[in-house]
């Protein structure tokens, strides 16, 4: 049944082949997806005629390829600077909560803890219509008292940075986390008793320790960020995401410009799923 | 640590507070409130249960909500039943030189966008997709079968989706867990199914939990495989939300429908916790 017990053959054999099964059912869409994106057809599927980079570099009548593409490079970019305001803000404000709850007490700790991790527990779909819901209220709100307007109280592209925001950063709260727990305090102690202040302790000790696992979280948050749909749907403007922008195309047919955009998401999500395994090898050496 | 300043406490507190409050609180009072008010013939908005009464008059909500329910049980099993000898295979069975590597594969594919691997899976299986290509070049059918769109293709797209969210945790806790458990059951004559639901499923419960209440969560939420994947009949929850959002603009009855769609999910991931003992702080961390 283990290793270190006598096995059967037709234990071992069936085991195999269901594990070979269950790898070519992970791996089936992703590879045909990215096989299809060079076939040289105007529809994503079988028969192959030949290779061909059109939906990468084509720009004539019949044919955009991505790269001329303006509505999905836009999205493209959008989707990015989207990412990078939420890793970076969910990366300080998650890093703080797992100082706050790591090594503060305070009354009704344990409350403000189980609210922390609840964006992980409300489905994303309900995390959107809620913040819709309560930014249009307090919008209208202060727009009636005030007749000042906010667009980050409207469907935009900051109100979908802030939705982002809401759950990414107890994701990178708990890994934060995680790791600080396996802190050693008397370095700390250490360095409080030869006098620096509580700041200089993190700056020169605490957050040089996190150092690989915030480069690890930031990075996945990125992603999260990136490949958002569920939240994002209900407080999207007019900058559209890459995600919601191939939904749309999916939905009403679609042509291999997705499997191309799908292959670099595929090639560029594969570097760096490699590279953080490298990371958190090295770290853990 | 005794010399904490009290303002680096609130240094830390106010920002986690700040996001907790405005995003994560307020947000959910505003969607039970605004799912309690109804706006009348005469165009007024007052304090009313109409919303929730609607849910219950129209069959076709409440069937919706149940068939949801129901099926994302199902799909939290069977990820768990398709995913455990996987991860059985990789922790207990496979030598240490393939683990890693086999590890890395596992995860891979769940770095990249929901999207599209659900699109990959629709070249796959739509009726001008590559396996009805297969199938029908090598003589096995005459004309293509629509394969895709039905409550069988939904259900396999969901498992395929939340995969990643069952087997790490499971991995985990049978790392854990010493093999000198199964190899003395072995020794004192047990079976393997008896070693199965005696031995390994109680060890590795903590996991199993950890696991179902993410993937039941992510299942019931999800709204890109059902819609994309799901036929006319399959219709999910989400679109429910999505279409009073969206299409009818009638917040207040999205708002109730959303707030029945978190008492559900709270509902049933409070009842697996009960039966298994466990709690949320701890399972999710």
């Amino acid at each position: 049944m283990i290793k270190s017990l006598p096995k059967s053959k037709v234990y071992d054999n069936s085991f195999k082949i269901y594990i070979i099964l269950f790898y070519i059912f992970l791996f089936a869409p992703l590879i045909i997806t990215c096989i299809l994106a060079f076939n040289d057809s105007d529809f994503p599927t079988l028969p192959w005629n030949g290779f061909s980079l059109d939906w990468f570099f084509a720009n004539t009548e019949k044919r955009v390829g991505l790269f001329y593409d303006s509505a999905n490079l836009k999205s493209i970019w959008v989707s990015i600077q989207t990412a990078f305001f939420v890793s970076i803000s969910a990366l300080v404000v998650g890093t703080m909560g797992a100082f706050l709850f790591e090594q503060e007490d305070f009354r009704f700790k344990q409350a403000l803890y189980f609210l922390a991790l609840s964006p992980l527990v409300i489905p994303g779909v309900i995390l959107g219509i809620s913040l819709l819901l309560a930014t249009n209220s307090s919008g209208t709100f202060i727009e009636e008292t005030f007749g000042l307007d906010f667009e980050v109280l409207r469907p935009s592209f900051w109100l979908v940075i802030v939705g982002q925001f809401a759950f990414i950063s107890t994701f990178v709260l708990l890994v934060v986390s995680a790791r600080l727990k396996k802190f050693d305090k008397s370095l700390e102690e250490a360095a409080l008793n030869l006098g620096a202040n509580r700041f200089d302790v993190i700056r020169l000790i605490t957050l040089p320790f996190l150092r690989p696992a915030l480069i690890g979280t930031v990075a996945v948050a990125f992603l999260m960020s990136f490949e958002n749909f569920n939240t994002t749907m209900f407080l999207i403007g007019s900058d559209i995401t890459l995600p919601i922008n191939l939904y749309l195309q999916v939905r009403d047919g679609s042509t291999p410009i997705i499997n191309s955009i799908s292959f670099l998401l595929i090639v560029l999500t594969s570097i760096m799923a490699i590279l953080n395994l490298v990371f958190t090898k090295k770290e853990q050496k | 640590m005794s010399n904490h300043s009290k303002i680096g406490f609130y240094i830390f507190f106010v920002p986690i507070f700040l996001w907790l409050f405005l995003l994560i609180v307020l947000p959910h009072i505003e969607l039970f409130l605004m799912s309690l008010k109804y706006e009348d013939d005469m165009g007024n908005m007052a304090w009313s249960l109409q919303n929730y009464k609607e849910f219950f008059k129209e069959e076709i909500y409440w069937l919706t909500f149940i068939r949801v329910a129901l099926y994302s049980i199902l799909v939290t099993f069977l990820t768990f039943v398709i995913t455990f000898p996987i991860a059985f295979y990789i922790t207990k069975i496979v030598s240490v030189k393939y683990k890693g590597f086999l590890i890395i594969l596992l995860l891979m594919p769940f770095w990249v966008s929901e999207l599209v691997r659900v699109y990959g899976w629709m070249i796959l299986l739509r009726e001008s997709g590559v396996i009805n290509y297969f199938l029908q070049s090598l003589g096995f059918i005459d004309k293509p079968i629509e394969m895709l769109y039905n409550d069988v293709s939904m259900i396999m797209g969901l498992v395929y989706t939340s995969m990643l969210f069952m087997v790490v945790p499971l991995i985990s806790s049978l790392d854990g867990m010493d093999d000198s458990y199964i190899e003395a059951a072995h020794d004192l004559g047990a079976s393997k199914i008896v070693i199965f639901f005696k031995i390994v499923i109680p060890y590795i419960a903590p996991g199993i939990v950890s696991g179902s209440i993410v993937v039941f969560m992510l299942t019931l939420g999800n709204y890109l495989t059902p819609n994309l994947m799901g036929g006319k009949n399959s219709l999910w929850f989400t679109e429910q939300i999505y279409n009073q959002f969206i299409a009818s603009f009638n917040w207040n009855q999205g708002a109730a429908f959303g707030f029945l769609l978190l008492v559900l999910s709270s509902f049933i991931i409070w009842i697996g916790l009960k039966v298994t003992k466990q709690n949320l702080t701890k399972a999710l961390s």
